[in-house]
């Protein structure tokens, strides 16, 4: 059969899942007075489409901050706009303002899950179909196999189509960053990377690694000639698109401090709720929340945070190739998910997605997913009311991986990435078969954290520790992202070259 | 090439593809249901609250007990897994009680019921002459299992719209696949059972009837229908039970009409009566008010043509299904002849039955699936069929949520049997000459104008039918094309039974 077949058939089972799944429940579904998510972005619409800009991020009568206020970078309000007009076309009850505060309606909810399928359509699933097309290795089956796995994350489809939010339009900006990064399209890979970065403030976890990445390319084209033109052009392409983007920001100096101070709520503290990061286990010990002050804990988080990207970054300056690149994105998120500041748990969602598909170990990968997904997706889900797509959607997601790509990694991967581990263990324990231990840990895993995630949602803890299990959960999570992000270091920092990846090299 | 190195056994495969369509099938169980959901549990709760002599004459809710009684059984069988779900389903006077644990339960039943669907879906694969492919993705019996195992078709009319046809083609797969292995006795009594089932099977017993027959004697044709008699033995009021399962008080073509023979019979006595009354040849006031289009399931007359009776309906359909028998008869081509003559009887009685559902269709295009894998002209007729046949089953989820899932599933379907088939008969040329594929393509058009334009006209509040009408006049030609060239292929085809009597 033919590829083209073959790719569509996979495309139209990524939306067909998509869509399934926005049968069920959304965030905040009938839960007055705040609802949740949902009920954010049908908000901002009518923010955006009723009141002028100047007052969309400042607290005004007509704009109550405090009612879920826009906390995002500009281009999400835009999008928010754009929305907005089809909306008023349909029903203009909908973009009312005051008047539609907690609206809900079948029709509704059709119309915002058709804004969710449409950006995803034209923006994240092209990106996912080049990107398996031009950077995965192996046979046209193969490609095909890794795309199907990619569209049918559970990750996005969960929190996109049942949670509620736009997280396609970010991702898939950044990955048409990679994109245009890996074929060697410098200018348009930072165009791609500064809109996704100004829809979702998130994607400075990965700004990192694109910077260190540009400026490394650059400094091996020599400073002096060619290199430094092309800094130039991708620094102006990046203030352009700014400038762009802020534009009816840029009148009064008092309008991009405050967007600003949306965008970055440093008033909120280290942590909310449970998260599987530093300061939310080191709180279960000591409690830092009330021990520090406001400044000593963003000081603490900020050393910690840059103390854990710098090997990575300066890795990648000096060695400026994709291979290195895929490994920076993923250290990068991981450290500032682990020790940054106010961070959610859906922020793992970037950090996952990277590692999940970026073609390491796959029992690696695999594991990975596990333990961000039992532990922050489950709670997150049960809530919404999501927990049979839930279920469906991860498991025919660790199955298919398991029964399309397992075969796939025997040769070629393993053994690349476990080298590392045999040269460091072969000393002490000659006699160990790393591969087999991985696979066994991984089954372990699983069974552990379906165990876990059953009695937490099911078994009522004892009354002395309310929180037991959704905290064992976090901190198991913790342990293993910590494991995670210094072998993801050390992978980075000791690789040898892949013969294959000099294909890649810029 | 990688297909053959990840699979760690040959069948893994099968496994696979039946738990990912499994998946997809729980995803759906949110999904829009019919008024379907309401009979069955209806089903479930006069099963369980009432003893068996009532079943057929309870009439507490409109949608009495129309299916034979071992399906009665097996409701009842499942009404005793439903108390441990909500036992208020079980209380017949609930009329439309919907609660989550009620869908979760009957969404279950039908895709654990499918496990009968697999079955047979894998011992037909068993069936297939010869089953030798590069790849994978080549192979005669991996077709065969995606286009069974993914119908569209039943997907959509099992898994949304409700019912439980997966566990019924079950029944009726594995009595073909049981002929084909020839263990006729064991076909002959799954054909029995599924009859006992679901009564709508009697539009294909004249196939086996005359295959059974012919083949094997009159001697053994007793054992045919003794299984029939003893299931029979169930202490139920048989003209009652006969009256329910048989409603002729039900019009000629059900509220939207199937793409069959009857309607364009209507849309011609249409045409014909507004052109007499354009040309003064009739009388506007002798015609008869109620209109075809209303959407009422009554009885009503036609206004120019004469008008179609039970009897001539069923006359018309032996009419149509004899040529077919007299060949098997008189030259039976082995197991695929018989399969060849079961879809002709099948396509006959949806082509000219009385009140036929667009469901029907299913039943020729899955048995057809067999023969498509296995022959260059039989893949044409697949194709054509199965596209207009899944269109025309577009009206049964009318709902805007539910748009987006047919149009993908059909997607899906279409691109996979038009690519597998056209890469399995490689040789020899394009597989639809060009006639057929311009006739596909044009649902397309007809689909952006029935539900995208058609809705936003002025027309829709005035004549909200004429999309409905138009679907299955479009579909009824492809459908009557399809079923042309089937009875061709069956008349002209060699006979090779030396050649194919063991498998």
């Amino acid at each position: 059969m033919e590829n083209w077949s073959l790719f569509s058939l996979c495309v139209l089972l990524g939306l067909t899942s998509r869509w399934a799944v926005s049968f069920h429940s959304y965030s905040g579904a009938g839960k007055p007075p705040m609802f949740g998510d949902y009920e954010a972005q049908r908000h901002w619409q009518e923010v955006t489409y009723n009141l002028p800009v100047h007052e969309w991020y400042f607290n005004t009568t007509n704009n109550d901050l405090n009612y879920w206020g826009l906390d995002y970078p500009p281009l999400t309000a835009y999008h928010s706009l754009v929305c907005a007009y089809v909306a008023k076309l349909l029903n203009p009850e909908w973009v009312e303002l005051h008047a539609s505060r907690g609206y809900e309606s079948h029709s509704h909810k059709l119309f915002m899950r058709a804004t969710v399928l449409f950006t995803d359509i034209l923006i994240y699933i092209p990106a996912v179909l080049l990107y398996c097309f031009y950077f995965c290795d192996g046979s046209s089956k193969q490609k095909v196999a890794t795309a199907l796995c990619i569209l049918l994350y559970p990750g996005l489809i969960l929190i996109d189509y049942g949670h509620f939010q736009y997280n396609s339009v970010s991702l898939g900006l950044a990955l048409w960053g990679i994109l245009g990064l890996g074929l060697g399209w410098d200018l348009f890979g930072s165009l791609a990377f500064t809109l996704a970065l100004n829809y979702k403030q998130m994607e400075l976890y990965h700004s990192l690694p694109f910077f260190c990445y540009l400026l490394g390319k650059c400094i091996k084209q020599g400073l002096t000639r060619r290199g430094f033109f092309q800094l130039a052009k991708i620094s102006l392409t990046v203030l352009v698109t700014f400038a762009l983007c802020w534009m009816p920001f840029l009148s009064d100096p008092k309008q991009p401090l405050q967007v600003l101070h949306r965008l970055f709520p440093f008033g909120r503290g280290l942590f909310e709720d449970k998260v599987a990061n530093t300061w939310c286990s080191l709180n279960v010990l000591i409690k830092i929340k009330t021990l520090l002050s406001r400044e000593t804990q963003l000081f603490l988080s900020f050393a910690l945070t840059l103390l854990f990207i710098l090997p990575s970054s300066l890795k990648l300056l000096s060695k400026p190739n994709l291979w290195q690149f895929k490994l920076a994105l993923v250290n990068s998120s991981l450290a500032f998910f682990l020790f940054s500041f106010q961070v959610h748990e859906k922020s793992i969602l970037l950090a996952a997605f990277y590692c999940t598909h970026l073609g390491f170990c796959l029992f690696l990968r695999l594991m990975f997913f596990l333990f961000v997904f039992f532990h922050s997706m489950l709670p997150l889900l049960v809530k919404d009311g999501l927990l049979l797509p839930y279920v469906v959607t991860s498991l025919a997601f660790l199955f298919l991986s398991l029964y399309l790509l397992s075969a796939l990694e025997r040769s070629t991967e393993e053994e690349l990435r476990l080298g590392l581990y045999r040269k460091l263990t072969q000393r002490w324990l000659p006699k160990l078969n790393l591969s087999r231990i991985i696979k066994w840990k991984f089954w372990f895993s699983l069974v552990a954290m379906a165990v876990l995630s059953f009695t937490s949602v099911w078994l009522e803890p004892p009354a002395k520790f309310p929180d037991l299990f959704p905290v064992l959960v976090s901190i198991l999570s913790f342990l293993h992202f910590l494991g995670f992000i210094i072998y993801f270091n050390l992978v980075q920092l000791m690789e040898p070259q892949r013969k294959k990846s000099q294909k890649k090299t810029n | 090439t990688v297909m053959a190195a990840p699979v760690t056994n040959d069948q893994s495969w099968f496994f696979a593809l039946a738990l990912g369509v499994s998946f997809l099938k729980c995803l759906l169980i949110n999904a829009y249901h019919s008024t379907d959901f309401e009979v069955h549990r209806n089903w479930l709760a006069l099963t369980h609250s009432l003893p068996a002599a009532q079943w057929y004459y309870e009439a507490t809710s409109e949608w009495t007990l129309d299916y034979p009684p071992l399906f009665a059984w097996f409701e009842y069988g499942l009404s005793h897994i439903a108390r441990f779900f909500d036992k208020e389903m079980l209380v017949v006077q609930n009329l439309n009680y919907a609660s989550p644990a009620t869908i979760l339960f009957q969404r279950l039943s039908v895709i654990v019921a499918d496990v009968v669907f697999f079955y047979a879906v894998k011992e037909c694969c068993k069936c297939l002459r010869e089953d030798k492919g590069k790849y994978l993705l080549g192979k005669p019996s991996f077709i065969l299992t995606v286009l069974l195992l993914w119908n569209f078709g039943l997907i959509i009319v099992d898994h949304i719209h409700f019912q439980y046809n997966g566990f019924l083609f079950g029944v009726l797969l594995l009595s073909i696949a049981r002929h084909f292995q020839n263990r006729h006795f064991e076909g002959a009594l799954l054909f029995s059972i599924l009859l006992n089932l679901k009564h709508i099977y009697l539009y294909i017993a004249p196939a086996y009837g005359i295959y059974l027959l012919r083949c094997f004697c009159f001697t053994q044709s007793n054992i045919y229908a003794s299984p029939e008699s003893r299931i029979n033995k169930l202490s139920i009021d048989l003209p009652q039970v006969l009256s329910r399962l048989f409603p002729f008080k039900r019009g000629l073509c059900h509220a939207y009409w199937a793409p069959n023979i009857w309607a364009l019979y209507n849309i011609a006595d249409k045409a014909f009566s507004i052109l007499g009354v354009k040309f003064k040849l009739l009388d506007i006031n002798k015609l008869p008010k109620a209109s075809m289009t209303g959407g009422l399931v009554q009885e009503f007359q036609h206004s120019v043509l004469p008008s179609v009776s039970p009897l001539a309906t069923l006359v018309c359909t032996v009419l149509s299904i004899l040529p077919a028998l007299f060949r098997i008869w008189h030259r039976p081509n082995g197991a695929r002849g018989f399969l060849r003559c079961l879809v002709i009887c099948a396509l006959g009685s949806f082509m000219f039955g009385w009140h036929v559902h667009e469901k029907a269709i299913l039943m020729a295009i899955l048995p057809l699936s067999l023969l498509a894998v296995e022959s260059r002209e039989d893949a044409r007729i697949f194709l054509i069929l199965s596209i207009t046949g899944h269109y025309s089953l577009f009206p049964l989820l009318f709902t805007t949520q539910e748009l987006p899932i047919k149009i993908l599933l059909l997607l899906l379907f279409t691109i996979f049997s038009l690519t597998s088939l056209k890469t399995l008969f490689r040789s020899g040329g394009a597989l639809l000459n060009p006639l057929e594929a311009t006739y596909l393509l044009g649902l397309i058009p007809l689909e952006l104008i029935c539900e995208f334009v058609y809705p936003l006209t002025v027309w829709q509040k005035t004549f909200p039918f004429l999309p409905l009408m138009l679907t299955s006049i479009y579909c009824a030609l492809g459908v009557t094309y399809a079923f042309i060239r089937l009875y061709i292929s069956l008349l002209t085809c060699s006979d090779s039974t030396k050649k194919i009597k063991t498998q």
